[in-house]
């Protein structure tokens, strides 16, 4: 089930940051072309450079970028799950019990993916095309080291997020629902081999967290060309 | 009171302090000219109000935050160094278990050297550990949970509930760091690695409960909370009935999980933890704090 993507959202005028504001007339001001070799030098180190041509899917500023970019994680794992749970080899690959919960994770992400798009409403970026083309669907360990990769870049995905949070009900919500990716990556790594469940953490015995853009990164290996994620305007 | 020590040591875990008060020299400036006014008893406040402005809440709060997580990881420490060195663990667990618990023991004492570590860096000083007593009996040592660290399954029953309740903790104080985002990001990386923890001890359980067909073990336990079961039984029901009030619910800001997401209420409970108040949190610990 393919969905076509729409061109990025445009960002209702009122629901714009002052950064974003500030940006949108700088770049009025270099004029186009010019930006682009402009804003390396001119702007604070939180400024990214807008490329010549723009075509990724854009999520915005503020605390709307910040859901739209955990509504796009979301989607990714979802349609990862949806995949493994209707696949017709979903009742050999796994036991009784892994399969009751990999099904309840497929629930969840699911849950995630249209919680974020009914809070979003419309400030939702459009629904991804995901490209699955280099996971190995077929064996159990192929499905689980995927797995493992998406639950513990969910997690370290949250946890650098929150900082860019602004909205404390929306640090709570995302902090509601990051402990749930917790407990999956915890499960899905004692599938892999028992006692695993928190072999990635750092000196202090915490989970590392990994900046929005480096996620956007591993996001986009997932995604299809047109759905690929910009990072402008994304903190670094 | 040498106000260019502090700020450095506030910069150490913040190093974006200046930035909250525009500069180093406007905030200097600042300070230099409110303190020329005011006696030097007002010192206190005058600091106090330059956090405000940093922050946007006074340090108290950060730091009101981390000796209550302190606190609670004081306890899990406890409770996991008392309870691995305990008979029920010794002769019951498997050699697998042993090694997870032994692992979880020492996350716990590592986020209690931590927590006082940052507490120290930002110039206060890190609360004493309490004396517990893990029977929750508040002192009496025979309160219901006699038998924690000789009985494995009663042992087992408590992790999991001190991990599930560390995450409500955690979750619930998130919000009073929202000014201070190093401290937010550090709680936020402990917060995660809590529920790893209650993910791992869900599976024990699920595995022992049901190879021993305990008691302490009722329904089917899952590494998630489904509705507001704790999976715990016989005695202990009702003694961990407040850990998993309000873990139910399936309407998120609004929004009607079982209708969006087209799930079962169960999933649509178990795919949000729900937090807890530090009120709540010291209300349901208190029994075990002598």
């Amino acid at each position: 089930m393919k969905r076509e993507i729409a061109s990025p959202p445009i960002q209702d005028e009122k629901l714009m940051t002052s950064f974003g504001l500030q940006r949108r007339n700088m770049l009025k001001f270099f004029g186009a072309s010019a930006a682009v070799v402009a804003l390396g030098t001119a702007c604070n180190k939180n400024d990214t450079v807008v490329p010549a041509t723009d075509t990724g899917v854009y999520l915005g500023t503020g605390d709307f970028q910040i859901l739209n970019f955990a509504y796009a994680l979301e989607q990714l794992e979802a349609a990862f799950y949806i995949q493994v749970v209707s696949a017709t080899n979903f009742g050999t690959l796994f036991t009784a019990d892994e399969q009751l919960y990999l099904s309840d994770i497929r629930d969840h992400e699911k849950a995630h993916r249209e919680y974020f798009k009914a809070a979003l409403g419309s400030n939702a970026i459009a629904g991804l095309t995901p490209d699955f083309s280099s996971i190995d669907f077929t064996t159990r360990a192929g499905v689980l080291t995927q797995a493992k990769a998406f639950e513990d870049t969910g997690v370290s995905a949250y946890n650098g997020a929150g900082r860019y949070i602004a909205n404390v009900n929306y640090l709570l919500a995302a902090g509601k629902i990051v402990s749930v990716e917790a407990r999956h990556a915890a499960l899905i790594r004692d599938l892999i081999s028992n006692g695993t469940f928190a072999d990635n953490l750092d000196a202090n015995a915490k989970d590392i967290e990994k900046t929005p853009s480096a996620v956007v990164d591993i996001a986009n290996v997932y995604l299809a060309a047109n759905s690929k994620i910009s990072k402008r305007d994304l903190p670094a | 009171m040498n106000l260019q020590n502090i700020l450095s040591e506030i910069e150490k875990v913040d190093p974006e302090v200046y930035e909250r008060l525009d500069t180093r020299r406007s905030a200097m400036k600042d300070f230099a000219g409110f303190s020329g006014k005011v006696a030097l008893a007002a010192l206190p406040l005058a600091l106090g109000s330059m956090f405000k402005k940093a922050y946007g809440q006074t340090p108290t709060d950060v730091i009101n935050t981390l000796q209550f997580a302190l606190t609670l990881e004081y306890l899990e420490a406890a409770f996991y160094v008392g309870g691995v060195a305990g008979s029920g663990v010794q002769t019951t667990a498997s050699a697998a278990a042993l090694a997870a618990l032994t692992k979880i023991r020492d996350h716990e004492t590592t986020h209690v050297m931590y927590l006082k570590t940052v507490i120290t860096a930002l110039g206060s000083t890190p609360i004493n550990s309490p004396v517990f007593d893990f029977t929750a009996g508040n002192g009496s040592n025979a309160g219901p949970f006699t038998g924690w660290n000789t009985n494995y399954d009663i042992f087992l029953a408590m992790a999991q509930t001190f991990e599930d309740t560390g995450v409500r903790a955690y979750k619930g104080s998130a919000g009073s760091l929202i000014n201070n985002k190093d401290v937010l990001t550090a709680a936020l990386n402990i917060h995660s690695v809590e529920a790893r923890h209650a993910s791992h001890l869900r599976q024990m359980r699920r595995a022992r409960g049901v190879a021993t067909g305990s008691p302490v073990y009722v329904g089917s336990i899952k590494p998630w909370i489904e509705l507001n079961a704790s999976n715990i039984g016989g005695a202990y029901a009702a003694a961990v009935a407040p850990n998993y009030a309000g873990e139910e619910i399936t309407v998120q800001g609004g929004v009607d999980i079982v209708a969006v997401g087209g799930v079962s209420a169960s999933a649509a409970s178990a795919c949000f933890d729900e937090p807890l108040t530090q009120a709540q949190v010291l209300a349901i610990v208190d029994p075990f704090i002598v």
